[in-house]
């Protein structure tokens, strides 16, 4: 691709009431992106559409969903889903070019579609797929694109997004806009957004689009896909119960008592980063800004000082219980229940207590 | 065989405090570190070179100091260290960053071609994971991100195959040198310094270039002009919860402390209790 000239030109940056270009002004409509893999959509693009249906309320326009894809039955389902999710319409992109995710074909496909139907916003999950295609799309577009944020608002001054992301290791929070430029691209984390209910008798309208692509023209080929094992990663974002342990559990043995407690609960294993870092468990177990944002029902935290970096991971939990033998630890700040005590000795006796109600409850049931 | 490594000099980040009153980064004592992910892409750099032969250009953008992290990456065993520093530069954002670094590769192409420029998959200051892809794009090169493994490179036929991290498995990639790589942690483990590299890296006369030599001649490409984003303002967050409610017994002991909690949560949160049923049962 060249270098092409900016669309709008340049001006002072800074402030916030803007005169939008008239050729930008004509950009309308919330779009998401509708990331799938081997046949299934990310659940990331559906909680992007119920926070798209916010924004494009508040700015009274309409909300789309981008589907690409190999033609089929499949392809369109996912836009059946966008649908049940909260879009208006969707733009439908098909090609048997499409069928895996490659930068290439996916990064031309969206371009085009933004070109030609001009949206304002534009928001992708900040997945591994989200993240390479966000950049490269924003970087052809010559517009700006704010990564991983926690919030999304329309600025009421000027109509513009007001993208929210965590900054310094999540120390400060910072709002970012794209003033002068469209579309404006952002993307969210999974598991940021909490999901919308789906609504089965939604149904919209589907505009499709051509690629325009022959396969001679790519230049990378998929060899091969070769599916994880283990299907941690998911598991742990989308858990309803955690339970996560820190440095405060002193030795890598100790750990041990996070997973007795977790296996009674049927629960996932959660880390805070000293202790994937020193090798106690895997690296994708890691809660927190460099890890996973999760927000279970219960999330039981053991030997976690709740440093911001921890913090900003696991906040959106319905119910938090820490156990720190500091009691000055900031967790307590923030958790729902707090037990200022040895996590050695709570631990054990939580996993019993936890036993104890569950043998009760099968017996009554 | 030749690599262009782009490097960042950060803040290291664990060591990061924020002023509790005014709300701003405390940096002053806070080391500079090289991203530890461009050492990643580093290292990925100096073993191609150690099977093919050829050369490892480290690059960097940033403020003169940013000059140690580039003889640090000279210690390592870099051939070549280009630090891109003016003023111009300052307040860009990824889409400035990245047309900066492209016009700098540019150059760097001018004297000799360029098989493959390595990145780390992100930064720790600023996590976007977005330059990377934008240098890509403004190079005209294939983009391969989140590279865990790089399977085969043939300098004959101008190919390289990757195994690249994806949702829920690894796509295995082929295509076409020149390419960006994008590298994921723990791909490799760095090697140490030697001395001899260490003095090498100490006298190593760095190639400084300003927004001219780097080939950039519209400023507003780059800095605050030449960046779509603005950031409106930045602020500490606010405490969404209240203080927890601490569970204490008289005995004092685990159990009762363990059974007092249970109580308690089950009766507020009946969700909760029906959730650990359905669970466990």
């Amino acid at each position: 691709m060249s270098e092409q000239a900016p669309s709008p030109p340049a001006r002072p940056t800074g402030r916030r009431k803007v005169e939008l270009d008239p050729r930008l002004a004509a950009y309308k409509g919330v779009w998401v992106f509708i990331e799938h893999e081997r046949g299934a959509a990310h659940q990331v693009s559906f909680e992007l559409l119920g926070e798209g249906r916010k924004l494009a309320d508040a700015l009274g326009v309409e909300l789309a969903g981008v589907v690409m894809g190999a033609p089929g039955e499949a392809t369109r389902r996912f836009c059946a889903q966008a649908f049940h999710y909260g879009a208006d319409l969707c733009y439908l992109v098909e090609d048997p070019i499409l069928a895996e995710y490659r930068n290439e074909p996916y990064t031309r496909g969206l371009t085009d579609l933004v070109n030609v139907f001009q949206p304002e916003i534009l928001l992708l999950g900040a997945t591994t797929l989200g993240r390479d295609l966000a950049g490269s799309v924003a970087t052809t577009l010559q517009t700006g694109l704010t990564a991983d944020c926690t919030e999304l608002n329309i600025d009421p001054e000027n109509r513009s997004l007001a993208a929210t992301r965590p900054t310094f290791g999540g120390s400060l929070l910072c709002t970012i806009q794209t003033l002068n430029y469209r579309p404006q691209m952002a993307t969210v984390r999974p598991r940021v957004m909490s999901l919308p209910e789906p609504d089965t008798g939604r149904s919209g309208r589907i505009v499709e689009h051509p690629l325009g692509l022959v396969e001679t023209d790519i230049v990378t080929k998929v060899l091969e896909f070769i599916p994880d094992q283990n299907r941690d990663q998911a598991q742990l974002a989308y858990a309803d119960i955690i339970v996560s342990g820190g440095r405060g559990l002193k030795r890598p043995e100790n750990f041990q008592l996070i997973w007795d407690l977790a296996k009674v609960l049927g629960a996932e294993v959660g880390a805070s980063r000293p202790v994937t870092q020193a090798g106690w468990v895997s690296a994708d177990r890691q809660v927190g800004q460099t890890g996973k944002t999760v927000r279970p029902k219960l999330y039981i935290a053991a030997g976690i000082s709740g440093a911001i970096q921890h913090r900003v991971g696991m906040e959106a939990s319905d119910v938090i219980i820490a156990i720190n033998e500091d009691p000055a630890a900031p967790i307590f700040d923030f958790a729902t229940y707090g037990i200022v005590g040895n996590a050695m000795q709570i631990l054990p006796a939580l996993t019993e207590a936890f036993r104890q109600h569950l043998a009760t409850a099968r017996k009554a049931g | 065989m030749h690599s262009v490594v782009c490097i960042k000099q950060v803040p290291d980040s664990s060591q990061i405090r924020v002023h509790p009153v005014t709300n701003t980064i405390m940096r002053q004592g806070v080391p500079a570190i090289i991203n530890p992910y461009d050492l990643f892409a580093l290292e990925a750099a100096l073993k191609l070179k150690d099977r093919y032969g050829g050369r490892v250009t480290a690059l960097c953008m940033g403020p003169p100091q940013a000059e140690a992290a580039l003889r640090k990456a000279l210690s390592f065993g870099a051939d070549e260290a280009i630090l891109v520093t003016d003023r111009a530069f300052a307040g860009s954002d990824t889409l400035a960053t990245s047309f900066a670094l492209a016009s700098a590769i540019r150059q760097i192409q001018r004297d000799m071609a360029v098989d493959i420029v390595f990145t780390g998959k992100q930064t720790i200051d600023g996590d976007t994971a977005q330059v990377g892809p934008g240098v890509a794009k403004r190079l005209d090169l294939q983009l391969l991100t989140y590279v865990s493994n790089i399977d085969e490179v043939d300098l004959e036929r101008g190919e390289i195959v990757v195994q690249r991290r994806a949702e829920g498995g690894v796509q295995v990639l082929k295509t076409r040198l020149p390419a960006l790589v994008t590298v994921l942690e723990g791909i490799n483990e760095m090697r140490f310094a030697t001395l001899d590299d260490m003095f090498r890296a100490a006298r190593y006369p760095l190639k400084v270039w300003n927004r001219e030599q780097a080939g950039i001649e519209d400023v507003a490409r780059i800095g605050l002009k030449g960046s779509p984003t603005v950031v409106a303002k930045v602020f500490a967050p606010q405490a969404r919860r209240e203080r927890a409610e601490l569970i204490e017994t008289h005995s004092g002991a685990s159990s009762d402390v363990a059974a007092t909690l249970l109580a308690k949560l089950f009766t507020r949160y009946p969700q909760v209790k029906a959730q650990v049923e359905r669970q466990a049962l």
